[in-house]
């Protein structure tokens, strides 16, 4: 049978480890406990279950797609390899001292987040170039050799380097990376120039000295995991996941162990993309909540916004400010504590708050009856009746509701003269407003209207609040497809081969020069080529093309996207009217008499991915039977209505059901409020709509 | 609280959401690095009184406070039967503003349904708008540079290009600073769009209620904050530099029932050079200070500032009338949360820190090509402003912050952002071992700077720095931080405020001040100054005679941290 592919996609997370396999049409997952000593076991575990399942041999597989939050937590939880940075003379501090600022102003015993690497692992050497890329002070070689004895010395197995102005340039930064290669084999080496060739050191240094942090840890697990899957007769090619949404090869993941980070997140936002694309839809909010945080992911085009910074391992609630600036291609999503184990408490304006923290899978929501005592989102949901006491997980956990009442009545209710069913109205209303806040914010960050964007909602705790966050965010249609447990692990196997190189040139559009940008652009369409290629050798690829403009004077850039003949036949007045409509767009008007400039130029060469079938419309046909009946509490309204209850399994495309009703599944719970309907269309995805929008 | 109280509450948020939204748009679309680099900038949304109801996190408290009681300014200026829809407005007036004229402050109403509902306004600290630059050496604000009163930007939706030609004729950046215009009349925008968004979805035709339920609780949680203190009085002194002369600022801080007065009375009076700070900026402090103390998570709106009242003789230095010269108010103004502070720890022990670097450790150059020998042909005019932090004083269980700001707001330019913006060399920019003063918590370090210019240019620095005379000064047995230093790389000696011309080839050496310690050295743990030796913190010296370690441990640290470990 196996002469058709079989791929498998691995998603290590903190708790689970998924694995997805897909064979033609035919699609198995099995979920098995992460093993954070040696993640491999877990894979193997987990591959060899999903093989039995689907009854294939472990042999036939012919590819797999992993991601891991191996890469973030090895970040988070410090435990990175000892490195040495070494940096401009008169720089020493910079991945220390940050922005200067306090991300929390009104704290007096704020504690600022430390660098990743103390003072004493921080080494300078006397060169100096300027913002031109013209050499100030030369560096002298003799010096970094000495250097390079000392850093043997002291054992580190890890060096980044990070230099004044190297992303204009690379030539200091190069001549120490060869004597660190020569001087000190086995001592594995990051450049600044290659990790993340942009202007701003704190960010530039900090990427690179996180990528020299968790390389040796990755590059070891990577080679381990290679070996193991060999000796479990899974002799295929192995392809890594990166936050940007495509795939890289071992090689290049082990070479730039950065661009690994939150990679399960960016397979959730590609697995929304593929659903867009197989409903044909061209904007998409992506809306993934699971335990302890929800992502939140603008998906235009059916393909994912990508950022080129973002922030790891926020220390202090969450906050903008409080973790670390990594500046890859990353899908640009927002992430906030807010999920179902968000505890909720009063605070001083008797106003009620939830999360950042949370219950965990221990002690868990109160209504787990494991000894929480405080009152998480679960319990909220318990108390409203979007969630059934019995058959919650399956019915693998029973949940209490009286313990539910009386965490909801102790901590908020009392205090504020609610009773139970209020308070949890209240918890839930707070801890969708949050998340309709950060949706907004970043709508607004990237200048959009989410009133004509359509929800494609997963994760264990999506569908119980997505109804509401469509009518917080004026979102009339909602997707939640089948699958949802597993998202990000789909999410690879649909993920193109690509790779997004960047330089910092900055150029006036007074002073464009036409064969430069033809040369920036051929080296980057090249490099990002060549690391594509080395995945796929017979792929088609494809190449598109960025400049990020700004006005001259400005900090900030947008991003401009050039078509090949634009970015080829490179004349100034297209780039600067593509830069002005996309300015006008965002911001309300062009600033006129200003001069426009370019920052970065980029290109992302990816493998095309094949055309999805689109599915097809469904005319409404016939009801599922109902398996109940309970009171379910209606946010928009403050009252309980009698919902019908149906089980997702019962199902066949083109039932429909008219809100109130709850459709429960093993993972979780759809919540239908009145004023919403669903239509099961032929995928198996649900269609949730407003009451006269298009299903 | 009822169930309609719950939408109340999503309201308010949604508010603070909004003001975020408002404050970021700023940031994309600002030219000066003090705006998109720095976030030297606030925003915030009121109701139609003019009443503050939000204000935005991103941004510095000298502005925030300060712009509470700026919109009521505007609407009297403006006159009520005089706001249009489309209208915005404009002022730099340091008095009825934030403080100086480099702060540009935006207000635009807000009109729903064709009524007037409420206004937003938004501050911004641009880079250059005329006179004599950016510094401490004018004699009267006529000469801190153009003097924009409130007035319209646009009427009814038309943009006044009279004004817009005088700002141009006016400033040394002018692209810069119409860009930041510009800027910050679109952020008000994005704000109203949200707002509208908002009324539209809830149904509202007013802001009456939810400005009642924001100001009702906001006032209450405040009182009760106030209502938990000791009925106390205490006095606090402190002396820094000034000009020429040293500045005494002295307060007594009483706390009544439903109220915290601070009374200046005794405070030094006016200064000769533009050191000096509007009563409106003083106010920002104080509240700014008393909240971090007593009320730090409580939104900052209208209800929530009022019980925090401030008193000041006229023509004190913190209580500067028209014409004083104001362009550095920054410099004294953000040392009023020290002295504040020094009170409060009689009255709330263990709670505040200990004194810190204070004022932000500003200069601007002014670079030009060399006129003491033909310059090449590509050198260029360009002012450039950097915004740096001294130390932070240590607290009652926590070391101080090593250069971070305190009590403003804002972040540090890129070295790498500020050098494409002019021919000016940043050659050093880092920590200053030694600098933070000793103690059971020892005091944040200040951090060493050195600026030249690019082959070819002078350049004037002014400098903006206090401290030099006046280091921090510890809290319980806690030691001093170091002072600010400043010299140019021949040994000349510099002053630590005013215009001072810096030759071609010539260096500019400066040392930002630490933060003091809290405690006696003797508490501190031995661990910590193992730990602060390893990483330079502090010098073996120091650690020899300030902390007492002995020779051995300092031996076996020093060999350890060779080898990058630390213990």
């Amino acid at each position: 049978m196996p002469t058709q592919p079989v791929r498998l996609g691995i998603d290590i997370g903190g708790t689970f480890t998924d694995v997805v396999l897909e064979t033609g049409h035919v699609r198995h997952s099995v979920k098995v406990l992460t093993t954070p000593a040696a993640p491999e076991e877990a894979i193997v575990d987990g591959i060899h279950r999903v093989c039995a399942k689907a009854r294939v041999p472990v042999a036939a597989v012919t590819q797999i797609i992993h991601g891991t939050t191996l890469a973030t937590n090895a970040l988070i939880e410090r435990r990175g390899a000892k490195t040495a940075l070494i940096t401009t003379q008169g720089f020493r501090d910079v991945i220390e001292m940050r922005t200067e600022s306090r991300f929390e102003q009104y704290d007096l015993n704020l504690v600022q987040p430390g660098p990743l690497l103390p003072r004493n692992r921080r080494y300078t050497v006397a060169e100096r170039m300027d913002a031109r890329g013209e050499v100030l002070i030369p560096l002298d070689r003799a010096e970094v050799v000495l250097l390079a004895d000392v850093l043997r010395a002291a054992e580190y197995k890890s060096v980044a380097v990070g230099l004044l102005h190297s992303y204009v340039n690379d030539a200091h930064e190069r001549m120490v990376g060869a004597v660190l290669h020569e001087r000190l084999p086995g001592v594995m080496v990051s450049l600044s120039c290659d990790v993340s060739p942009q202007m701003r050191e704190y960010e530039r240094f900090n990427t690179t000295v996180a990528n020299a942090y968790i390389k040796p840890l990755m590059k070891s697990y990577l080679g381990r995991l290679a070996g193991r899957l060999k000796a479990e007769g899974a002799d295929c090619p192995v392809f890594l996941m990166h936050s940007g949404g495509g795939i890289i090869d071992l090689a290049t993941a082990a070479e730039l162990p950065v661009r690994l980070v939150e990679s399960g997140p960016a397979g959730g936002a590609v697995f929304a993309a593929d659903i867009a694309a197989r409903h044909g839809l061209d904007r998409v909010l992506s809306f993934d909540m699971g335990g302890t945080t929800a992502k939140i992911c603008l998906i235009k085009n059916q393909t994912p916004k990508t950022a080129r910074v973002f922030e790891v391992a926020r220390s202090y609630r969450f906050k903008k400010g409080s973790g670390m600036p990594i500046s890859i291609p990353v899908i640009d999503m927002v992430e906030i504590g807010a999920g179902g184990g968000s505890l909720a408490h009063v605070d001083a304006m008797n106003q009620i708050r939830v999360g950042p923290e949370s219950a965990g899978s221990e002690p868990g929501p109160a209504c787990y009856g494991r000894g929480g005592l405080r009152p998480a989102v679960t319990d909220a949901d318990l108390i409203l009746g979007k969630l059934d006491a019995a058959t919650f997980a399956g019915g693998s956990i029973p949940l209490d509701r009286s313990a539910a009442a009386r965490a909801l009545g102790d901590a908020l209710g009392q205090k504020l003269s609610m009773t139970d069913l209020e308070a949890a109205w209240g918890l839930a209303e707070v801890v969708d407003e949050n998340m309709a806040n950060a949706a907004r914010v970043h709508a607004v960050e990237n200048g959009e209207d989410l009133g004509e964007y359509t929800m494609i909602a997963f994760g264990g705790a999506a569908p119980l609040h997505a109804a509401r966050l469509c009518e917080k965010l004026g979102i009339s249609r909602c997707l939640i497809p089948p699958g949802a447990g597993v998202g990000s692990a789909i999410g690879f196997l649909r993920a193109p081969f690509s790779f997004e190189a960047n330089r910092s040139v900055f150029m006036k559009i007074s002073r464009f020069a036409p064969d430069i940008v033809c040369e920036i652009f051929a080296e980057l369409e090249d490099e990002a080529t060549r690391f594509v290629r080395s995945c796929d050798a017979t792929a088609f690829i494809t190449a598109e093309f960025k400049v990020y403009m700004r006005y001259a004077g400005q900090g900030w850039e947008i991003p401009v996207a050039l078509t090949p003949d634009m970015a080829k036949a490179a004349d100034p007045a297209t780039y600067l009217a593509q830069f002005e409509a996309d300015y006008a767009r965002l911001f309300g008007r062009v600033v006129g008499g200003m001069e426009a400039e370019i920052t970065v130029w980029s290109v992302n060469a990816t493998t095309t991915v094949p055309d999805v079938a689109r599915v097809p419309a469904v005319p409404p046909h016939g009801a599922p039977k109902m398996a109940g009946q309970r009171e379910l509490f209606d946010a928009s309204t403050g009252q309980e209505r009698l919902a019908s209850v149906y089980e997702r399994t019962s199902f066949v495309a083109g039932n429909h059901v008219d809100g109130p009703a709850l459709i429960t599944e093993d993972e979780t719970t759809i919540i239908l409020p009145p004023g919403r309907k669903v239509l099961i269309l032929p995928d198996g995805c649900i269609a949730m709509t407003a009451d006269g929008a298009r299903a | 609280m009822t169930l309609a109280t719950v939408a109340r509450q999503v309201m308010w948020n949604r508010l603070i959401s909004i003001v975020e939204e408002q404050a970021q748009a700023l940031v994309r679309t600002a030219f000066s690095t003090s705006v998109r680099e720095a976030g030297d900038l606030s925003a915030g949304a009121y109701n139609a009184k003019g009443e503050m109801l939000a204000q935005a996190v991103t941004g510095t408290p000298g502005h925030v406070n300060a712009m509470a009681d700026a919109v009521a300014h505007f609407i009297r200026r403006i006159g009520r039967d005089n706001i249009h829809q489309g209208d915005v407005y404009i002022t730099n007036d340091p008095w009825e503003g934030t403080g100086h004229l480099h702060d540009i402050t935006v207000v635009t109403p807000s009109f729903h349904r064709g009524v007037l509902v409420g206004f937003f306004a938004c501050t911004a600290h641009v880079v250059d708008i005329g006179g004599r630059g950016f510094g401490a050496d004018a004699n009267s604000v006529y000469e801190e540079g153009l003097y924009i009163p409130i007035m319209k930007l646009a009427d009814r939706g038309s943009v006044d290009s009279t004004l817009i030609r005088i700002i141009r004729g006016n400033v040394r950046e002018p692209d810069q600073l119409v860009g930041d215009v510009y800027a910050l009349a679109a952020c008000n925008e994005i704000g109203h769009r949200r707002l509208i968004d908002m009324m539209n979805e809830f149904d509202l035709s007013d802001l009456e209620g939810i400005s009642e339920f924001i100001l009702t609780n906001s006032r209450v949680a405040t009182l009760a904050r106030i209502a938990a203190l000791p009925r106390a009085e205490a006095e606090g002194h402190m002396q820094i530099d000034g000009y020429d002369l040293p500045i005494d600022l002295c307060v007594k801080v009483s706390v009544l029932a439903d109220r915290v007065i601070c009374d200046w009375a005794g405070t030094s009076g006016l200064d000769k050079k533009g050191i000096n700070v509007p009563l409106v900026y003083t106010k920002a402090y104080v509240c700014y200070a008393l909240k971090c103390a007593i009320a730090p998570e409580i939104p900052n709106n209208a209800a929530s500032l009022a019980p925090f009242e401030v008193v000041a003789p006229v023509n004190c230095i913190l209580n500067a009338v028209h014409p004083a010269p104001v362009a550095l108010r920054h410099v004294i103004g953000h040392m009023i949360p020290d002295t504040i502070y020094g009170a409060l720890d009689k009255i709330l022990p263990h709670v505040v820190p200990a004194e810190g670097a204070g004022s932000l450790c500003n200069f601007q150059v002014s670079l030009r090509p060399r006129m003491d020998a033909p310059a090449p042909m590509d050198a260029v005019r360009s002012e450039v402003l950097t915004f740096n932090s001294g130390g932070a004083g240590a607290r009652p269980s926590l070391d101080g912050l090593n250069a971070t700001a305190f009590p403003s707001g804002v972040m540090t330019m890129p070295v790498e952002a500020t050098e494409q913006t002019g021919p000016v060399i940043i050659w050093r920019k880092e920590l200053r071992p030694d600098s933070g003063g000793a103690g059971t918590y020892r005091g944040g370090l200040g951090q060493f700077m050195e600026v030249g210019a690019r082959q070819g240019h002078e350049f004037d620095i002014q400098a903006m720095f206090d401290r030099v005379d006046h280091p921090a000064r510890g809290r319980r047995g806690g030691g001093p931080g170091a002072p600010t230093r400043i010299a140019q790389d021949d040994g000349t000696a510099m002053k630590g405020k005013g215009k001072q011309f810096v030759a071609h080839g010539r260096r500019v050496l400066m040392a930002f001040p630490g933060g003091a310690g809290y405690g006696a050295v003797a508490g501190r743990d031995p661990a910590a100054v193992r730990r602060d030796l390893a990483l330079g913190y502090i010098s073996e010296a120091a650690a020899r005679t300030i902390y007492g370690l002995s020779e051995e441990a300092i031996d076996e640290v020093l060999a350890s941290a060779r080898k990058g470990e630390i213990g």
